[in-house]
């Protein structure tokens, strides 16, 4: 064999199980010209086959699987035929209903989608059923459908939807369709097997790094190191040296290299000797910063919620006042960011996997020059976003480089330029006080003070000062408590960018929230399920999985030395949420976690297994964060690198973990990001039932818990 | 240029002594289902067979590898344990975003392959270099021991 490289773009369909996957990527859908498109998540061609545009993207969620589910559902498609592809960037047809754009993000797919996927399917379904009577001269009420046929079993005839495709186009959708009685569902609520996972077991997915268009070269990329800093010079005579070194790029900001593979890129950037005007971001620390929110958050805020007469409240009763913090924190997906772009004159093409994917070829087109028509997106499955992909950043740094480049060029981030680069979950300080009368929550205030994402990200949805993410979970805390006020303080982080992290808002809100509540009870000399229950009359789903959890993870129960169980109960994206964690902290602050027990009533589940994967899977990424995560900056750099020292959870630090979801008839709630905002208020409640020693700051410190230092 | 025997075939490769294996697989050779993770040998995403033990390919210069028999994601469904954790993967529904998968999945299949029943130790001694940023610990687990039981 020759070092030729293979053909890669060919377009491959892989026979995957039983259903047809695009396995080498996945194409955007493409105007229907034949057969029967009644709207756009729905084609049928004439020999039957039927293919499902996914307008949210898949990253490991399973939302493929679920939103073809409920397509099928509806439709009533044989599940095992049905192919899949990528929406094109089209806003018109595929925006978000709840976030009002195209995004995948705020654990809502399902929830967003839910009604507008079935009222698809049923139409589908209704003018094929109207097709078939048609031909029949039947009544349409007599046909029945099963398995992608219209059925009339009078006269025991039957029809394939591709053989009624071109009548069906040609009629009217009625006005209403009715949806199915879910007590009729066959799929929805079945632990059906993912559509794209056999393709993740063989190496034929393909992720936005394994684009490979013909021609393709390879770059990295060297930022400042100082946040706003600009590159003062290069020097790049070593780099020239380097065999397969092709080109460097220097930019105002950015230095890349781009070379016949990416170790020659690497190799090249690495031989730069490249000076920066570091610019007045390089006097900024940690310190600094987490002086600056302090200090911020001893003013008042504006307020998001009120009920009662908080501060009268506050002045009678027993209180107890707190304040939480949590740190900065880089998504770390395992895919690190990356973007092919190939800028021909007057148009563009990328290659990407991302959660926006129109505000990708809008951001690509704004600084290109072009409109955006001209940059064709071809969407890719996601290698984690986890939020980091609901940015367009790297999209526009590649195609910045690209731009000085002849042909494709596909840019990769090391992982160190991946986690000094990011996005990151801003720091929060949480101002928590509470009286406590007759042994309940009499008076409540709750200051949040951090960055307003969504003032940057949806500015409209930015409304009299407040953040509609930064204070959810926190305004409709679940307690019964009669006077209540929730604030809000907008303190954007000193030259750090910020951006939105798995479990969002409620992330911060939950974490104080329930570690708080858990001082009340012990303050009020309660079990804190016990007092938990107690202030949950308004709340029937939530109390019923706090009772639920107690009783599977053995609540009350003995334990060893320096063990204890802490709950932590949330409704957060609309999923009723009680999870127990049992951990242990030795001598010397080391912690074990023994055990995680999480009850969920979601709603329906539409697919019951990814709703358990993503709880265990959610839940592992927060206590990660609760163990090791946090980003520190220095000199204006970030000091942290790669899993050496921004480290992930290993198989060996986890515990076992249950989830157990209630049955039930209710609308489907978000589930994506619950486990990542239940695990670590759990853990803070389990470590001070072990030890006495309450951690308001995450991440945990051992010196904290081995009594060497204090909290 | 170096000879490099991957998924039973020779290729010749024109690349410095010193290019890891990882970006041949990928740059050179388009076998991009091994994946690049973090490029310290921290992550195991990029994890391969080297005479049937799993070696992080991100740190394993070309030029130290001429006459090894080199397996890959494409090609472990090929070997009895690389079907049966395939099998088990796919059965306990293991996978999330899949991208650290191919890495696990290698590290899985060299395990089974010299210690056809492991034990929780020697499931974390094994699994250990292989992050999962989707956390997908506990199905990974279950499923080597189910790939382990399997006949």
């Amino acid at each position: 064999m020759s070092s030729a490289r293979p053909e890669l773009s060919r377009r491959t369909l892989l026979k995957t199980g039983a259903v047809l996957l695009y396995g080498f990527h996945m194409p955007l859908a493409q105007a229907a010209t034949a057969g029967f498109a009644p709207n756009a998540f729905i084609r049928i061609a004439g020999d039957g086959k039927i293919t499902l545009i996914m307008p949210q993207v898949e990253m490991g969620q399973g939302v493929y699987t679920s939103v073809a589910m409920i397509l099928a559902e509806e439709m009533d498609a044989d599940f095992a035929q049905v192919t899949l592809e990528h929406a094109p960037p089209d806003e018109a047809h595929y925006a978000n209903p709840m976030l009002g754009m195209q995004a995948t993000g705020n654990s809502n797919s399902i929830r967003a989608f839910w009604k507008p996927l079935r009222t698809a399917g049923a139409t589908a379904r209704a003018l094929l059923v109207m097709a078939a009577a048609q031909q029949w001269v039947v009544d349409p009420a007599s046909c029945t459908t099963a398995a992608s046929q219209v059925i009339h079993a009078a006269s025991g005839r039957k029809l394939g939807y591709g053989a009624l495709a071109a009548r069906a186009a040609g009629l009217t959708p009625p006005a209403t369709v009715p949806l199915k009685d879910p007590a009729k569902f066959t799929l929805i609520g079945k632990p059906l097997k993912r559509l794209d996972t056999p393709g993740k077991v063989n190496g034929q997915a393909q992720y936005g790094i394994d684009a490979m268009p013909p021609g393709v070269k390879f770059a990295t990329l060297a930022a400042s190191p100082v946040f706003g800093g600009k590159v003062a010079h290069v020097d790049d005579g070593k780099a020239r040296t380097i065999p397969g070194v092709r080109q460097v790029v220097v930019l105002d900001d950015l230095v890349a290299v781009v070379g016949d593979h990416q170790w020659a890129a690497k190799k090249g950037l690495d031989a730069l000797v490249i000076t920066w005007n570091e610019g007045p971001g390089a006097a900024i620390d940690s310190a600094f910063i987490w002086d600056d929110i302090r200090k911020a958050s001893a003013q008042k805020g504006v307020v998001a919620k009120a009920a009662g007469d908080a501060d009268k409240a506050l002045g009678d009763g027993d209180r107890l006042d707190a304040a939480y913090e949590l740190p900065f924190l880089a998504h770390a997906t395992m895919e690190p960011l990356n973007c092919t772009v190939h800028v021909t004159p007057g148009a563009c093409e990328l290659w990407i996997g991302t959660q926006i994917i129109a505000r990708v070829q809008s951001s690509v087109a704004a600084t290109l020059g072009l409109s955006p028509d001209k940059v064709k997106v071809n969407q890719h499955l996601i290698g984690g976003g986890f939020g980091r992909r609901l940015e367009p950043d790297m999209a526009i740094k590649a195609a910045r480089i690209a731009q000085k480049v002849d042909g494709p060029v596909k840019v990769v981030y090391t992982r160190e330029e991946d986690i000094q680069h990011d996005m990151y979950r801003p720091v929060y300080r949480d101002l928590l006080s509470a009286s406590l009368k007759d042994g309940r929550i009499d008076g409540w205030t709750h200051r949040i003070t951090g960055p307003a994402i969504m003032a940057r990200f949806a500015p409209p949805a930015f409304q009299h000062g407040i953040d509609v993410d930064a204070v959810d979970s926190a305004v409709d805390i679940p307690y019964d408590i009669a006077n209540k006020r929730i604030e809000y303080v907008r303190r954007e982080a000193p030259l750090v960018p910020t951006g939105f992290w798995r479990g969002v808002g409620p992330n911060n809100n939950v974490f104080a929230i329930e570690s708080f509540i858990d001082e009340l009870a012990h303050k009020a000399g309660q079990d804190p399920v016990a007092f938990r229950l107690a202030m949950l009359e308004g709340t029937p789903r939530l109390k019923a999985v706090v009772r639920q959890a107690a009783k599977l993870s053995g609540w009350g129960g003995a334990l060893p030395a320096r063990t204890g169980r802490g709950i932590a109960a949330q409704i957060s994206f609309a999923s009723f949420i009680a999870t127990v964690c049992e951990a242990e902290a030795d001598e010397n602050g080391e912690v074990k976690i023994r055990r995680m027990v999480s009850v969920v009533d979601t709603g329906i589940a539409v697919n019951p297994d990814t709703v358990i994967a993503q709880l265990q899977g959610g839940l592992v990424f927060g206590l990660t964060a609760a163990l090791h995560g946090e980003i520190t900056i220095a000199k204006g750099r970030v000091q942290q690198s790669n899993f050496n020292d921004y480290r992930m959870m290993r198989i060996n630090e986890v515990p076992r973990i249950e989830v157990h979801l209630v049955k039930s008839g209710e609308a489907p709630g978000g589930i994506g990001e619950t486990g990542t905002t239940a695990g670590p208020p759990s853990l803070g409640n389990a470590l001070y039932a072990a030890t006495g020693i309450r951690l308001r700051r995450l991440p945990i410190d051992r010196d904290v818990l081995a009594g060497r230092k204090q909290a | 240029m170096i000879p490099l025997e991957i998924n039973g075939q020779t290729h010749q490769v024109e690349v410095s002594a010193d290019t890891p294996l990882l970006w041949v697989l990928r740059d050179v050779l388009g076998l991009t289902g091994t994946k690049f993770g973090c490029g310290i040998a921290q992550c195991g995403a990029c994890t391969v067979h080297v005479d049937g033990q799993a070696v992080r390919s991100c740190l394993l210069p070309a030029g130290a590898i001429k006459g090894r028999k080199i397996t890959t994601i494409e090609a472990v469904g090929a070997t009895p344990a690389g079907a049966k954790v395939q099998k088990a993967w796919l059965d306990l529904e293991v996978i999330q975003c899949g991208y650290c998968q191919s890495g696990q999945i290698m590290s899985a299949a060299a395990l089974l392959a010299s210690t056809p029943h492991p034990d929780d130790s020697d499931i974390d001694a094994a699994m250990a270099g292989n992050i999962c940023r989707c956390g997908t610990y506990v199905r990974i687990r279950a499923a080597i021991k189910k790939a382990a039981g399997a006949a």
